[in-house]
């Protein structure tokens, strides 16, 4: 008997994985801009899925905030950008900017039991959201656009915000990924499956929760900071909106919390929705919080947590699977 | 004189925010859940109320008296259909459904109402306008005295209704242990039912208030679940009285803070609401003893 | 007259299987002790008994009635009644109110507030302290009491004595025996040996959620009982 890590089908599908990226690279190359502006929307969608994921999946953090951090990502690339850093680059530093704050809100945020927790953030985001509104320089309650962008030629444009969304989308589910298959990653199991049995047998909670924390906080700023790359012009009631936290914990939710592969499958899944009801207004979200209501009592596992119990199936290597004598497997 | 005028009226607005308060301390207090649809339930008790008043003409107070019933059912039924699932399945559960169900609220409203923002301030007469002026610069309102009486008499009712009633005992006893309840013959069913009717009640007549007082819109449910929880947080989660004095001082933090700026007056209600979150459930080491 | 009636029981935690095809009957007016050691399966059974674990095959019946599927607080208003191990008082609810709280099921008997404070004396001082305050030994008297207030015919006592001084076990064993001395059924779990063989009229011994000896109390031998118990013995 011995502990595998990798079986035939995971190292098929993580190869399978990174040839997706590559030809995603290519997709400027070979498509028009509308069509690469949606996928940068998708990408969007996968990476808020995969930190929202991160919190609540693998740390049992509630967010109903993370639209803090987007909005101090768009709006910290507005802000950098105005005071003479090329856009690109303060992309990256508003990015950067959002993991920085996201440190001290943990300092107080992750002692917080669930209730709080989940309300506390959401008040910090409105809290931003006010102090954003009362800055005429930010463009106050009416929003600002991103007009140093305007240097570019638009399809050059859209493709530099693609491949950057992409880079950010490989970023953060390949640290994801790692971390998730480090012993730090076992250990974020046992704290999600009993943290009072995990944190007695010296699993060092506050530490990983914290991490996963900052993760999401560098993440979900990395969203915002591709929003305002993609679409140009933010407000605050848009950017700060919990309607974020709502995508998010659809996507989460039907896709499958607590897997890897199941807020990326949630992502596409409200992305194909998103373009088909176009018009859909109320009744689409209608669906929407009812779905997400209806997979948070029936379903807990979404529909790839349902798809791996049932079918022992893992396509990306991040659990264990104890192989007996004959040949015979059982995933862990 | 006009800071003091600005508390009082901060005491009066606070009297609102500790009713819309109630239904979530309530549902907190008994089955350990924060309804992140409370705000919805109440703004959806205003349109209740308003649906009547538009189709019959009577006045928003006999209004709200017909919508109490229909809101004390639906209370009762949204515990047996929805929530009581959410409670067997874990702690983020009840807050994920109930964040979907918010989201249900709202766009319904918005397809069965327009967007368009409304008001019952003109059906309930000549309280909402009335007030005097009392010595040196206070204002009192008629409207304001209202809710701050029905407030103390609300919590005043419950708090009666916990300690000296023969269900608000089983109420309270469910509530600390459900498993020993059933084990005396009490139906812990009815009794979680019956506590979200309650504070669907409750919030029903928060959403009146806001209708009589203000304008609504079938996206105000998040603010006002917002307010609601502050005032939980701030009074102390799990103390009914907690509730009403949280209010009230949620309502004067907004009203002092908006003399210091007209748009900084939500924002001072969030800060004392952090504040209070940080010394007395953050701190560690160093938060102050949660009073039980 | 058969009062309780177990029929091949089975009750299960997750995967960890807690009672085994048990089966015993109890005549009404009979006390019975369950003993055994811990993880054997007594605080289940009575659990499933009463109504609050859910078994997962078999059936529960009284005095003919197939209860096995009813919930918990109806089987009260049929008349069982079980005081759970850890005596599960109200905290904030006063010795009164956690008696009265517990009368709502109105079924005829002699059992009220009153009676229940004539049997344990006292208690009559400390009507209005809440459950918390009390010691332990008053908490088990009001534990007990207030099982009696819903007037049960089928009365379940879960280990009364856990945690308190025998002193103190004394006393309650004392108040006890008037309430059997009635014609009451009881069918009790105790961890000590000698008080179970001596206020009951019948043993039930249970080893790993099965039923490994069953006897008359006076007619059972003290040694045999001990090794059925430790399970040194294969069952007969």
């Amino acid at each position: 008997m011995r502990v595998a890590r990798w079986t035939r089908t995971s190292k098929l599908f993580t190869g399978g994985t990174a040839a997706v990226a590559v030809a995603l690279a290519c997709v400027p190359l070979v498509f028009e801009s509308d069509l690469v502006q949606k996928l940068t929307t998708l990408l969007i969608l996968v990476l808020l899925a995969a930190m929202w994921n991160a919190l609540a999946g693998y740390g049992g953090l509630l967010s109903v905030g993370q639209q803090a951090f987007i909005g101090i990502g768009a709006y910290g690339t507005v802000f950098f950008a105005d005071h003479g850093v090329t856009p690109y680059l303060a992309m990256v530093l508003a990015t950067l900017l959002a993991g920085a704050i996201s440190l001290p809100i943990s300092l107080f945020a992750l002692r917080l039991r669930a209730a709080q927790f989940a309300i506390g953030m959401w008040v910090i985001a409105e809290v931003m959201s006010i102090i954003v509104r009362l800055d005429q320089n930010l463009g106050a309650g009416t929003g600002i656009s991103l007009i140093q962008m305007n240097q570019y030629e638009p399809n050059f444009r859209q493709a530099y915000t693609f491949w950057l969304a992409l880079a950010f989308t490989v970023i953060f589910l390949v640290a994801l990924f790692l971390l998730l298959r480090s012993p730090l990653g076992a250990s974020l199991q046992a704290i999600r499956d009993d943290e009072d049995a995990a944190r007695s047998l010296g699993v060092r909670v506050a530490a990983r929760k914290r991490l996963l924390f900052v993760l999401a906080g560098f993440g979900c700023g990395a969203a915002g900071v591709l929003v305002v790359a993609n679409t140009l012009f933010i407000e605050p009631g848009s950017v700060f909106s919990v309607q974020w936290s709502a995508y998010m914990i659809f996507m989460v939710l039907v896709g499958g919390l607590g897997t890897f592969e199941g807020p990326i499958i949630g992502a596409i899944l409200l992305f194909a929705i998103q373009t088909t009801f176009t018009q859909g207004g109320p009744w689409y979200l209608v669906g929407l919080g009812a779905t997400a209501a209806l997979f948070a009592l029936a379903l807990p596992r979404g529909l790839w947590g349902t798809v791996e119990e049932r079918l022992g199936l893992r396509l990306l290597p991040v659990g264990y699977r104890v192989v007996e004598a004959k040949g015979e497997e059982r995933a862990a | 004189m006009t800071l003091l005028n600005a508390a009082l009226q901060g005491v009066f607005l606070g009297a609102f925010y500790a009713v819309l308060a109630c239904g979530l301390s309530i549902m907190f207090g008994v089955m350990r859940i924060i309804n992140l649809a409370h705000g919805d339930i109440a703004v959806f008790g205003a349109y209740v109320v308003f649906v009547i008043v538009e189709h019959t003409g009577v006045s928003a107070f006999v209004a709200f008296a017909a919508a109490l019933p229909v809101m004390v059912v639906l209370g009762y039924l949204l515990q047996l259909t929805v929530l009581e699932r959410s409670l067997k399945s874990g702690i983020l559960t009840p807050l994920l459904a109930t964040f979907g169900l918010s989201i249900v609220i709202q766009n319904l409203l918005q397809l069965t109402f327009s967007p368009d923002v409304r008001s019952l301030g003109g059906s309930a007469g000549a309280l909402t306008t009335a007030s005097w002026q009392v010595t040196g610069g206070l204002s009192v309102s008629a409207l304001g005295i209202v809710v701050l009486v029905v407030a103390v008499l609300v919590f005043g009712a419950l708090q009666l209704f916990l300690s000296r009633t023969r269900f608000g005992w089983m109420m309270r006893a469910t509530a600390e242990d459900a498993d020993a309840a059933e084990l005396v013959g009490i139906n812990s069913r009815h009794v979680y039912a019956s506590a979200t009717a309650l504070a669907v009640a409750t919030a029903a007549l928060g959403g009146f208030f806001l209708a009589i007082r203000s304008v609504f819109d079938p996206v105000s449910g998040p603010t006002q679940l917002i307010f609601a929880f502050e005032a939980v947080v701030i009074g102390g989660m799990g103390s009914l009285w907690g509730t009403l004095l949280g209010g009230i001082a949620l309502g004067v933090a907004q009203t002092l803070g908006a003399q210091v700026h007209p748009q900084f007056s939500v924002m001072a209600g969030h800060l004392l609401f952090l504040v209070v979150l940080i010394a007395r459930y953050g701190g560690g080491r160093i938060a102050l003893r949660v009073a039980r | 007259m058969t009062l309780l009636k177990v029929d091949a029981l089975d009750c299960r935690y997750g995967l960890l299987q807690a009672v085994r095809r048990v089966s015993f009957e109890v005549e009404a007016g009979e006390t019975v002790a369950l003993i055994g050691a811990n993880g054997a399966g007594k605080t289940t059974l009575l659990r499933a008994i009463a109504g609050v674990h859910r078994p997962n095959g078999g059936r529960v019946e009284l005095d003919g009635v197939d209860i096995t599927t009813l919930p918990a607080h109806r089987r009260v208003g049929l008349g069982i009644a079980l005081v759970p191990e850890g005596r599960r008082l109200f905290p904030s609810l006063t010795v009164e109110e956690n008696l009265r709280v517990a009368a709502s099921p109105r079924r005829p008997g002699r059992w009220n507030v009153r009676s229940v404070l004539d049997v344990f004396p006292m208690l009559q001082q400390r009507r209005r302290t809440p459950a918390a305050s009390l010691s332990g030994g008053e908490q088990q008297a009001v534990a007990i009491g207030r099982a009696l207030m819903s007037n049960p015919r089928l009365l379940l006592l879960d280990e009364v004595s856990l945690g308190l001084a025998p002193i103190v076990v004394d006393a309650v064993y004392r108040s006890l025996a008037g309430i059997l001395s009635e014609g009451a059924t009881v069918l009790l779990v105790e961890q000590d040996l000698t008080r179970a063989l001596r206020v009951a009229g019948r043993v039930i011994c249970m080893l790993e959620g099965r039923v490994v000896l069953e006897g008359a109390a006076a007619a059972l031998d003290r040694d045999h009982v001990v090794s059925a118990y430790f399970g040194l013995r294969k069952p007969a």
